[in-house]
């Protein structure tokens, strides 16, 4: 029988058998289905990369109101339609290391303060014009701008001087920066010609396909760049990425076989769907985190006993099981978590202990008033549940949480960063200076704990420009202790990226950076006839 | 008593015996509206007679208070929406003219927005409390009334019968009252059932857009999109209230259709 | 002039008045709503500096009365502006979308308003009977449960289970129409069932009403069949409040199936306005309420002025 298996997959694996034909023979021989399957994907596999057809990605994370200029791009479906038409100068891969795109090497200065990036030669637009070092400098400019309103304008402070020197740019930073290139790596900075300072909504890159329809909010589709500088990815001749926002429809759509892909399975039904034949799940631990920031400069916040008894009164577990169904891990009231470089795993976790958090409560003299929770499903998938669940942990501990539902529309700017106590989202970031300087240092515009420590704030200097890593870990983790005990941060879970994922599929692999191998999916993978 | 027909008797049952759970909530639920007893999405078992919901609440107990916001909020709104929206329809077909046109396109004024943003701007401009629910919701649908009424008592204005109480020199306020309203009565009470109806939907609407009851209160509209992910799965948590709604929705109008029944009878002419 | 065309003069003026009204309205409920586009569009990521560049860049820094000042002086000379948030020209893209809503709302209503009044005609020929009893109980179940829920429920017996039509509704220029049919075909099952027992009850109501006066008896002593009394003498009596909630129903198809285009993530209006009112894009709310004021606007004139037509007594008044 064995003979008889290996003879079929070398069949598969030469591409002259399809995969009904292999899973019907494998079921004749005795094989079980899920078996034959990953045997099939093995050999398909081996066969390497198919060629042709169209990729269909099913994606929530779209509005009607969405443009194809990278700059102001804050969902999913704009942030996949960057990943297609256009590339970046640098980009983060899945081990969490910087892999070259754009530009063909990085190379620093030993103070960490000089940065050259070497432009990767004969590389063309969609429009037929040469990439240059200038085109780099363009873009960065246009996106560190002081009257830009780039989602990567925060990341580029501290920018001293840039120039295009033949083919390469330089950018001088203000202060040692060893984590420069991973800020460079910002999916906004998306490389346009001329920065795109002339028509940012072209939709005219480098990236492997090319824009063919528009329609903000409904449908974007994409054609294969014949001039495409990477010949390893870009198999499939078209991408069409549909905006499915409703979680039931996208995964009905994937069961009908509507579509190849879809982003952003809710953990509740994924267990359920994973049990349908033609599909599979795939899920990967990452940076994104759920939390309730509190601002530390607010009463009844204000008092470090409230805070911790609030920490103490999360049940991180049940939430997990409960809100995540098991697609997560716990959080221990820091924003990192052992995906970060330099990450010291040795810090102790903090678990639910209501005796602790009633001792944290009576010590701080609050008078028993409700304290106000506001929430709501737009700063994540299940928080108006979660905070029912926190609202019942903490009864336990004799404190009185009262919920308030805010509407999801306008929560971002009407809740968050506003209200002393609410639910939100923190999609993390490539390494833990970027994550503690865009929301936990002191004059950080996302301060959303209104953290103030001088200790903290200095710690996180230094670590910028120290090249010893040992040293640099040991800093980070005296950060982070500083967070966890003194902070406004209640992060009670670390969500994994849910992904559904097409039996005729081949070639996906698991990127921790974000949803469907972050966005690289329909790029990388291909389709199985 | 005798008279009533077994479908009205069906109706005034179920319609009754809701109303009592809804009042005798707290003494009926097995568990806590919030608390949580279980594992997620439990199926029936003797403890939790209709398993857990979403994050391990007890549904039935869900289902009781759920019953309790929902009857109470969709009751009043719906008197308040009808009280409002037929007087002022009568008196706009009884008056005419030009506090007629002026009524009736103020309403079309109103009702040409979409209730959604009507509904989306005025709840995020003032805190969302039971009472403020109600009167938007009630005002809002009365403008649903008003034309409806005004369309059947336009009419009634211009029968032989109102002329001639006219005639007899009989005050507006009379005319609507003992003219108007009796002959007006069964296209109303056939609507008022739907109306009621509706509202139940639009409570379960306001949940679904973030601005209904405050968690963890919930009506029976919030309990089924709090589940409704487990429906395509065969996780029947969403089912319930639904049907719960839709009986409530038969019960009531099965006894709107015997009054109208009655109403009718009432008027003489054919059986 | 004739009376009735003057009636429709009249009421055309008042129309146009009332969309005016409608407008200012509208853009003083998205006015009064917090936050504005600038800040909507950025988000979680909005720094102070980038919310002021955009703000400028959007002409949001100019005072409220200006831009609508602006905004009508741009559509009584055809022009809908562009959209504050992704620039493109909002007749084209409104254009689309409520080409797509009324291509639903058409077919939804071809299908529910026939059938409605014929159910309501058959319930009232068989009044009390089994029939009446079945068809009431059947539209009653099907208008209390949240539409969403009904829809959920297709998708997954019909559309994933069976596999007959597609999960997904979502149409495009290049579909035929059977290929069009095809993809709405759930979404048209739903909303039929969702306005079907408004319609239904209320056209037996009204009949049930008229079939007491004179005139019905002396058509049945006539010896006329049963339906035929119904369909020749109670029908055309009990027009105005049948047309009446048609029309509300009609309007409902057009302005009110924002659940629906969510489930079956169809391109309408609907979703394209709450997408739009989430991101305060003024003008684009603007176009579209007075779109959707306009229809309604419309459809109620029309049941207004049937109503009057097919009442002798109104057509004539003293």
């Amino acid at each position: 029988m064995n003979e008889q298996l290996n003879h079929m997959a070398g069949q598969v694996t030469a591409g002259k058998m399809t995969r009904r034909d292999f899973m019907g023979k494998a079921a004749a021989l005795g094989v079980s289905a899920a078996i034959a399957s990953t045997m099939f994907a093995d050999a398909a596999r081996a066969a390497g990369p198919k060629k042709g057809g169209t990729m269909k990605v099913g994606m929530l994370g779209g509005e009607s109101t969405n443009t194809l200029d990278p700059a102001p791009a804050a969902t999913q479906v704009p942030g996949m339609v960057l990943r297609l038409y256009g590339d970046q100068i640098v980009d983060v891969d899945a081990d969490g290391n910087i892999s070259s795109r754009l530009a063909e090497s990085v190379e620093g200065s030993a103070d960490a303060k000089t940065w050259n990036f070497k432009v990767r030669k004969d590389v063309e637009f969609h429009n037929g014009k040469t990439v240059t070092a200038e085109d780099f400098l363009r873009t960065v400019e246009r996106h560190a701008n002081e009257d830009s309103k780039s989602g990567a304008l925060g990341v580029l402070k501290g920018i001293k001087g840039m120039k295009a020197d033949g083919d390469v740019f330089t950018v001088e930073m203000e202060s040692p920066t060893a984590d420069l290139p991973y800020l460079m790596a910002d999916w906004h900075l998306v490389v346009q010609p001329d920065g795109g300072f002339d028509n940012p909504n072209a939709g005219i890159g480098t990236g492997p396909y090319m824009v063919e329809i528009d329609e903000p909010g409904v449908r974007h589709s994409f054609k294969k760049n014949p001039n495409y500088w990477d010949d390893s990815i870009g198999h499939v001749d078209e991408v069409e990425v549909l905006v499915i926002n409703d979680s039931t429809a996208r995964m009905a759509a994937l069961q009908s076989g509507q579509v190849h892909m879809v982003n952003s399975v809710d953990p509740k039904v994924a267990g359920l769907l994973g049990r349908a034949p033609n599909l599979e799940i795939r899920s990967v631990s990452g940076r994104a985190h759920y939390v309730f920031p509190m601002h530390t400069n607010t009463a009844p916040f204000d008092n470090n006993d409230l805070r911790l008894a609030l920490k103490y009164a999360v049940n991180r577990e049940e939430m997990v099981d409960k809100i995540l169904r098991g697609f997560g891990s716990v959080g221990n009231d820091i924003p990192v978590n052992e995906s970060y470089p330099l990450f010291d795993n040795k810090i102790e976790q903090r678990k639910y202990d209501p005796a602790k958090a009633a001792e944290h409560y009576k010590k701080s003299g609050h008078d028993g008033s409700p304290i106000v929770l506001h929430v709501s499903d737009a700063a994540f998938a299940g928080a108006v549940d979660a905070a029912q669940l926190f609202q019942q942990s903490a009864a336990a501990a004799g404190i009185n949480i009262e919920i308030e539902r805010a509407p999801s529309d306008g929560y971002w700017s009407e809740v968050w960063n506003v209200k002393p106590f609410c639910a939100s989202y923190w999609s993390g970031r490539p390494v833990q200076d970027q994550m503690y300087t865009t929301a936990y240092l002191s004059s950080a515009d996302w301060n959303d704990t209104r953290f103030n420590n001088p200790k903290f704030d200095e710690l996180l200097f230094k670590a910028r420009g120290e090249l010893d890593t040992a040293k640099r870990v040991e800093m980070y983790a005296e950060m982070a202790m500083i967070v966890r005990d003194q902070g406004g941060l209640i992060a009670p879970m670390f969500n994994d990226f849910v992904d559904g994922v097409s039996n005729s599929v081949q070639g996906y692999e698991d990127d921790p950076n974000g949803f469907l191998m972050y966005s690289w999916a329909p790029v990388k993978c291909w389709l199985d006839a | 008593m005798k008279n009533i027909p077994i479908s009205a008797m069906i109706g005034l049952g179920f319609t009754a015996l809701y109303f009592v759970i809804a009042v005798f909530a707290p003494l009926l639920a097995p568990y806590g509206m919030a608390e949580v007893v279980g594992d997620v999405w439990e199926p029936s078992s003797s403890e939790f007679w209709l398993g857990t919901d979403n994050i391990g609440r007890d549904l039935l107990s869900r289902m009781i208070y759920g019953g309790r916001t929902t009857i109470f909020i969709a009751t009043v709104a719906t008197i308040l929406s009808f009280v409002t929206g037929s007087t002022l329809g009568f008196l706009a077909a009884v008056l005419g003219g030009w506090a007629d046109q002026v009524m009736s396109r103020t309403v079309d004024l109103i009702m040409s927005i979409p209730s959604l943003i009507t509904a989306l701007v005025i709840l995020a401009m003032v805190p969302v409390t039971i009472p403020i629910l109600i009167l938007v919701m009630g005002l809002l649908d009365s403008t649903r009334v008003y034309r409806l009424a005004r369309a059947v008592a336009v009419d009634i204005a211009v029968m032989d019968y109102v002329e001639a109480a006219k005639l007899r020199g009989e005050g507006q306020i009379w005319i609507i009252f003992r003219e108007v309203l009796p002959n007006a009565l069964s296209p109303l009470v056939a609507e008022l059932g739907l109306r009621f109806i509706f509202m139940v939907l639009f409570v379960s609407t306001l949940s679904f857009l973030g601005l209904g009851v405050q968690p963890p209160l919930a009506d029976w509209g919030g309990i089924v999109k709090e589940n409704k992910d487990g429906i395509v799965y065969g996780i029947g948590a969403a089912l319930y209230p639904a049907v719960a709604i839709a009986t409530l929705a038969i019960s009531v109008n099965l006894v709107a259709d015997w009054i109208l029944n009655r109403t009718t009878s009432l008027k003489g002419g054919r059986g | 002039m004739h009376p009735i065309l003057k009636l429709v003069f009249q009421r055309l003026a008042l129309g146009i008045l009332l969309l005016f009204g409608a407008s200012a309205l509208i853009f003083g409920l998205t006015e009064a709503l917090p936050g504005d586009a600038a800040q909507a569009v950025l988000g979680q990521s909005a720094t102070p500096e980038s919310l002021a560049n955009l703000r400028e860049e959007m002409g949001l820094d100019r005072p409220a009365l200006t831009r609508y000042v602006e905004w009508l002086g741009g559509i009584l000379q055809g022009d809908l502006g562009t959209s504050l948030t992704n620039k493109l020209d909002i007749a084209d893209s409104v254009g689309k979308r409520l080409g797509n809503t009324l291509f639903l709302a058409f077919w939804a209503a071809l299908v529910s308003v026939p059938l409605a009044i014929f159910l309501g005609l058959l319930a009232v020929r068989y009044r009390n009977r089994w029939p009446d009893k079945l068809i009431s109980a059947v539209t009653l179940t099907t208008i209390s449960i949240p539409e969403f829920l009904i829809g959920y429920v297709l998708i997954y017996f019909i559309a994933v289970k069976i596999g007959w039509f597609s999960p997904l509704a979502m149409v495009n220029d290049s579909m035929s129409l059977g290929q069009k049919l095809n993809a709405i075909a759930l979404p048209v099952l739903v909303l039929t069932m969702v306005v079907l027992a408004h319609m239904m009850r209320m056209t037996r109501a009204a009949i049930l009403n008229v079939m007491q006066s004179a005139y019905v008896e002396t058509a049945e002593l006539k010896g006329l069949s049963n339906f035929m009394v119904i369909y020749r003498h109670a029908l055309p009596n009990a027009v105005a409040p049948i047309v009446n909630v048609v029309m509300l129903n009609l309007a409902y198809l057009v302005v009110g199936v924002v659940v629906v285009e969510v489930v079956f993530v169809y391109p309408g209006m609907g979703q394209y306005l709450v997408d739009h009112v989430t991101k305060r894009d003024v003008p684009v709310v603007l176009a579209c309420g007075v779109v959707f004021a306009a229809i309604y606007i419309g459809l109620n004139m029309i049941a207004d002025i049937v109503a009057i037509l097919a009442n002798p007594r109104l057509r004539h008044p003293k």
